[in-house]
């Protein structure tokens, strides 16, 4: 038989573990309420929309004007470019290296493609500051080094090794008798992956382009470095190739020098919010669709 | 009008995984090349005096980095690691282990820059603990938990379910169960999860930005973790894009130092993993 002292602990240390389990919800929760409370100041006096669509983001001068506009767009320009480059390059890697590469080729592609993910962003921003971004100005016979296109290609880079492992697995996870059947109709292996494996892999394949968009779109360092930082709304295909400014590069390139409490400082949260906004979303949708592929556990 | 020739699948076989191999060349190789640029511009600076000196080296912010990710592995590892054992050992399918879930994919998908803003609204300003060496480490420590939590929970399940069954039928209780035979199992892999959240804190440059960096050059040590530090991401940040008149040998000498240690420690980690699973076959 358990003793008394016994089941109390079985009793303390399940509610603990629990209570750990919870703790992530908690987490989201405080991060939520942190950004909402230092964002209200400014919304009461400025209404949520009226900044969303501000055209003039100037927190210094007089009067300060708090617009998100080019900060929104300057965030769509980069992102857009980079999930241009980054989906083709990502799902056929991901193609190539479930479906075609053979083994030893995938033995040293795959753990590649990992670490790829783990250099560090303020890394990414160097070498565009530094090396790609004056290249590709003397290349292009562009007028700046930094510009918002840089900042796409990066990124792109960045948020490859994100859209293969996540597509790789949707990928992976279609049962093999479909393949079987394509191929018995005879169809060749081609046809097979374009007309079955990959279209049966649809909801992953979402998931993974979704979960790139949110890498990209809330990565900052790189970003700051490279895409040099002025907050004027881009325009055409043109605005690929001048300088534009995020709304993660604002809050980091702002934040260090402004006063607790100050209208900026409450502005710069409100950007916090829209970021945690979008990426709660995208996250959230590519977690339904990851689901509908139907292979997570519980 | 006359209708284009068609391919034969077969060709169009050959054109397409002509690209795909394409693709995948495309994926790696620029990476490599910039990468090697990277080191042979640094080289030339690369020496024991430029890694263990302070007034011309990166000592500083070597032992920031240092003391940063092992407070910030002291925080996330107990939460994380009870969390993984919640999900993996306790939770019963349901709308609640659904959420938990949900929020793990959003802790891991919020960016880093709005942990600093959380940081510094919460531990430096609320909780009064100024922008510190903590204040980072606790801000840290949030954003690799959720890496903490996947690493430790795939490290419980592959814990065979046998091992269990046969310690709940010696007549022991859940918790032993789980601390006796669970988690010693699952050690190596939850250590192995460990490394790979210190290589992202090594990393990170935007949460400890307005939490507790800052570039001193007549205190480059923190004396308490009540101080404010320089991380080696920090310091390369700064030297790029900050500070006039750092000699461009040397920017290029502190991205390889960064890029070595972050990359040395996903290495040994994923080859550590790698090991474990060819050795353990139950």
């Amino acid at each position: 038989m358990r003793s008394r002292g016994q089941r109390i602990r079985e009793w303390v240390i399940g509610h603990v573990i629990v209570a750990s389990g919870a703790a992530a919800i908690v987490f989201v929760a405080l991060i939520f309420f942190f950004l909402v409370r230092d964002a209200l100041p400014l919304l009461k006096t400025d209404s949520f929309w009226g900044v969303l669509t501000g055209s003039n983001w100037r927190p210094t001068s007089e009067p300060a004007q708090f617009g998100l506009l080019p900060l929104l767009l300057g965030s769509l320009y980069v992102t857009a470019g980079a999930l241009v480059l980054a989906v083709p390059l990502g799902l056929g890697a991901a193609v190539f290296i479930s479906e075609v590469a053979p083994a030893w080729v995938r033995e040293i592609l795959k753990p590649m493609v990992e670490v790829l993910a783990t250099i560090p962003s303020v890394v990414f921003g160097f070498l565009g500051l530094m090396l790609i971004g004056p290249w590709l100005a003397e290349v292009l016979n562009l007028p700046v080094p930094l510009f918002a296109g840089l900042g796409s290609l990066m990124l792109a880079f960045m948020a490859v090794p994100t859209i293969v492992s996540v597509s790789e697995d949707a990928i992976r996870a279609v049962p093999m008798a479909l393949r079987e059947n394509s191929l018995a109709l005879g169809a060749t292996r081609w046809q097979t992956i374009r007309r079955v494996v990959v279209p049966a892999a649809r909801s992953g394949i979402i998931a993974a382009v979704l979960l790139g968009l949110g890498r990209a779109i809330g990565e900052t360092m790189t970003v700051l470095m490279v895409t040099g930082n002025a907050a004027v709304i881009p325009e055409g295909f043109d605005g690929f190739l001048r300088p534009v400014r995020t709304l993660t590069a604002t809050i980091a390139a702002e934040m260090g020098e402004t006063a607790y409490a100050t209208p900026h400082y409450h502005a710069l949260f409100t950007i916090g919010l829209v970021l945690f906004a979008i990426t709660f979303l995208t996250n959230t949708i590519a977690d339904i669709a990851i689901r509908r592929s139907g292979r997570m556990t519980i | 009008m006359k209708a284009l020739p068609r391919i034969r699948p077969r060709t169009m076989q050959a054109l397409a995984f002509a690209g795909l191999w394409a693709l995948a060349v495309l994926v790696i190789v620029p990476v490599l090349v910039v990468l090697g640029i990277m080191v042979a511009k640094g080289w030339g600076e690369l020496s024991w005096e430029f890694v263990s000196s302070v007034d011309t080296g990166l000592l500083a912010p070597i032992v920031g980095t240092t003391v940063l990710v092992m407070l910030t592995a002291a925080i996330a590892a107990p939460v994380g690691v009870a969390a993984a054992v919640y999900l993996s050992e306790y939770a019963r399918a349901g709308t609640f282990v659904r959420l938990v879930r949900l929020a793990i994919v959003n802790l891991a998908g919020v960016p880093s820059v709005v942990y600093g803003l959380f940081g510094l609204a919460l531990f430096v300003t609320l909780l009064q603990f100024g922008r510190c060496l903590l204040a980072a480490a606790f801000t840290m420590a949030l954003l690799v938990l959720p890496l903490v939590i996947t690493a430790s929970e795939e490290a419980l399940r592959q814990v065979p379910r046998g091992l269990r069954e046969m310690s709940f039928a010696l007549g022991a209780t859940r918790w032993q169960t789980v601390r006796r035979v669970v988690l010693p199992n699952a050690l190596p892999g939850i250590i192995t999860g460990m490394v790979l959240s210190i290589g992202r804190a090594a990393g990170e440059t935007a949460p400890i930005l307005f939490t507790g960096a800052f570039l001193s050059l007549t205190h480059p040590f923190p004396k308490s973790l009540l101080d404010p530090f320089v991380a080696l991401t920090y310091r390369l940040f700064v030297d790029a894009t900050e500070v006039p008149g750092v000699a461009e040998g040397v920017k290029w000498a502190e991205a390889v130092v960064l890029v070595a240690l972050v990359l040395g420690l996903n290495l040994g980690a994923v080859t550590f993993r790698a090991r474990l699973r060819r050795a353990r076959r139950w």
